[in-house]
């Protein structure tokens, strides 16, 4: 049995179903990576396995417990959550941002201990944002920016870490270097990362473990290589295309068709 | 305790800043306070310094206030008085007359600053502050129709201001509520509901009798003349219970400021968190409400004045409450003091205070591209 997994869980918002009857398990020590076409429900999925979406139906188990029945903090220490959109707070400083992550492991008199401390000045460290501690974090770009909230997520020092869209709005280097850290994070620390991503590619040269979702449905999961086919990338995504292997990894490559070669269904989802 | 100096959070890394970094010199130290059996806490240096600073004005101007008026005294004896040593003239002055209104303004100050810094925090909006959204109309509703249409006393009066004021919240809170109450909803309902609550009491005030209409206006100015010990003691209660919850729920309020989701990620119990805040807030202003009427400004500044001397992120709910002390005060010793012998409420000083600053924050926030 894995740490992270939802058992048949029937996801929505108020009477809008978006998945039903979903089935899951995160491998453990695995860098997981959740793609499809948008309004496919992954995001959706991320929320609900990080207990902020309640399944309607079904549970979302956190090493054998109910998720939504376990205490916050209790959750927070296991599992930590980059959310797509996070707020600065006006005139916060990149060290008090980064000190915040410590606060499921902290009580009302148990504020500031030294563990805290080191564990924040790692978490800066590993990310590479060491300088940076006494600069304010709306002075950054926002490749850096993003850099600070995964070293907040770091500082929660949870061993599965769940990141929603964490490279969305960035430049093309900043993709990258928030994806080497990320693979960094996961070979080195050995957590067990799920990334909902957008780029394909991208997915499958860092994930370990790729889970394709169309319409509420996963529709193949396993290994990039075995997953990542120009059959899938059609029935998922609705686009014609070649894979081949990526010159630089070796992991799958989609190259979508040339504009003659490709009559389009883009699959919108169906409403 | 040992107060471990030194402790850092920042040490000196600005100068090894990347060149070109345009970096603003280290805010302010981060201290922390431990014990050895693992207790510690996070003193942020500045906002303690401004917290005692701000401490030891509220007590220089209670002292000044105390010692004005037709029986005036030296600061000195006031001292003396309030540690028991004066005479007994001095002591049926001190502590009969002059010490209660001091500790209604005092406490009125410190609720509406709480309460400010809260609905400011949660609506993630300056604006956002009870006496923009409805609460302090909600609570003169209450009190108006008490007196205009039950003629009630002043502890009725107090009643129903409380009544209004919370039954405002909960209308507000239901009315703004979308899987969660959010920001701007929470700012553009409650100011849509102020609007009517407004209308609803100058219908009162039309219906009322003469000396109705009288009561109702001087109550609806906002004063501390003649407080006593009845209106000190409630709010004395309120505030010991609400001030402390208050700074207590500071902690994952501060978490709340970055957003639900990254609250949820951190384990903070966030739509419980906003409820038990927001109801005591609702309450503390409520509250203040009824002992002095509705005294504007005070919740709307006090946060922004606060923040702005800590340089602090968060909701700066101790500052918020010192500060909303001293500026009532400050108010209301320039209502008695500055007109020479006309003696004005305390509320014409800070609703004068308020229009002005509405008026700068309309245009910095406009500025700043945010309205």
């Amino acid at each position: 049995m894995q740490r992270l997994t939802a058992e048949s869980v029937t996801l929505g918002y108020d009477q809008r179903v978006i998945a039903r009857d979903l089935t899951v398990e995160i491998p453990d020590n695995s860098f997981t990576v959740i793609v499809g076409p948008n309004a496919c429900g992954k995001s959706t999925l991320l929320r609900a396995l990080s207990r902020m979406l309640k399944p309607s139906e079904g549970r979302v188990l956190l090493d054998g417990a109910a998720i939504h029945s376990m205490p916050a903090k209790k959750v927070a220490r296991t599992l930590g959550l980059l959310p797509q959109s996070s707020i600065a707070p006006d005139g916060i400083t990149v060290a008090d941002l980064v000190a915040r992550g410590r606060y499921p492991h902290q009580a009302l008199l148990r504020q500031w201990s030294r563990e805290d401390e080191r564990i924040v000045e790692e978490s800066m460290a590993s990310t590479g944002i060491g300088e940076l501690a006494d600069r304010y974090v709306d002075e950054l770009s926002g490749g850096q920016r993003q850099r600070v909230w995964i070293a907040m997520a770091l500082a929660q020092q949870t061993p599965l870490l769940l990141l929603d869209e964490p490279t969305t709005f960035l430049d093309i280097q900043y993709q990258i270097d928030v994806l080497d850290l990320c693979a960094d994070l996961h070979e080195t620390q050995g957590r067990t990362l799920v990334a909902v991503l957008h780029d394909l590619n991208h997915a499958a040269r860092y994930a370990t473990h790729l889970i394709a979702m169309r319409e509420g449905e996963i529709h193949a999961e396993g290994p990039p290589a075995e997953v990542v086919t120009a059959e899938l990338v059609e029935r998922v995504f609705g686009l014609r295309c070649q894979v081949i292997d990526d010159p630089e990894t070796g992991t799958p490559l989609v190259v979508p068709a040339a504009r003659g070669a490709r009559h389009t269904v883009p699959v919108w989802p169906s409403t | 305790m040992n107060v471990q100096n030194g402790v850092r959070t920042r040490p000196a890394r600005s100068a090894k800043c990347p060149a070109g970094g345009a970096t603003r010199p280290a805010r302010h130290a981060v201290r922390a306070i431990r014990t050895p059996g693992g207790l510690s806490l996070r003193v942020d240096v500045r906002s303690g310094l401004v917290v005692l600073l701000l401490a030891v004005a509220v007590c220089a101007m209670s002292v000044i206030l105390i010692g004005q008026g037709d029986f005036a005294m030296p600061p000195g004896d006031v001292v003396a008085t309030l540690v028991g040593n004066g005479t007994v003239a001095q002591e049926f002055i001190v502590q009969d007359l002059r010490l209660p209104r001091i500790l209604v303004g005092l406490l009125v100050g410190a609720a509406l600053g709480v309460g400010g810094a809260v609905f400011q925090s949660i609506s993630r909006n300056p604006l956002g502050s009870p006496d923009v959204i409805g609460f302090g109309q909600g609570a003169t509703v209450g009190a108006l129709s008490v007196i205009v249409l039950f003629h009630g006393g002043s502890a009725a009066v107090a009643g129903g201001a409380v009544v209004g004021g919370l039954l405002t919240g909960a209308g507000i809170y239901l009315l703004a509520w979308k899987r969660g109450v959010h920001g701007y909803r929470l700012v553009l309902i409650g100011i849509g509901v102020a609007a009517m609550l407004t209308a609803v009491n100058h219908y009162l005030i039309t219906k009322a009798s003469l000396v109705d209409a009288t009561r109702a206006v001087l109550w609806m100015t906002g004063s501390l003349d003649g407080r006593d010990w009845a209106q000190v003691r409630p709010l004395l209660a309120v505030c010991a219970v609400l001030i402390p919850l208050a700074l207590v729920y500071g902690r994952p309020l501060r978490m709340l400021e970055m957003g639900d989701d990254a609250a949820y990620a951190l384990g903070v119990r966030v739509e419980r968190t906003r409820i038990v805040l927001m109801a005591a807030a609702v309450l503390l202003v409520s509250v203040a409400t009824a002992a002095a009427g509705p005294i504007t400004f005070v919740a709307l500044g006090a946060p922004q004045l606060a923040r702005r001397l800590t340089g602090s992120p968060g909701p700066n709910l101790g500052p918020a409450a010192a500060m909303g002390a001293l500026l009532l005060l400050v108010a209301d010793w320039t209502a008695t003091s500055a007109f020479g012998d006309r003696q004005l409420p305390a509320g014409v000083v800070t609703g004068v205070l308020g229009g002005c600053y509405l008026l700068w924050l309309l245009v910095t926030e406009r500025k700043a591209g945010r309205i």
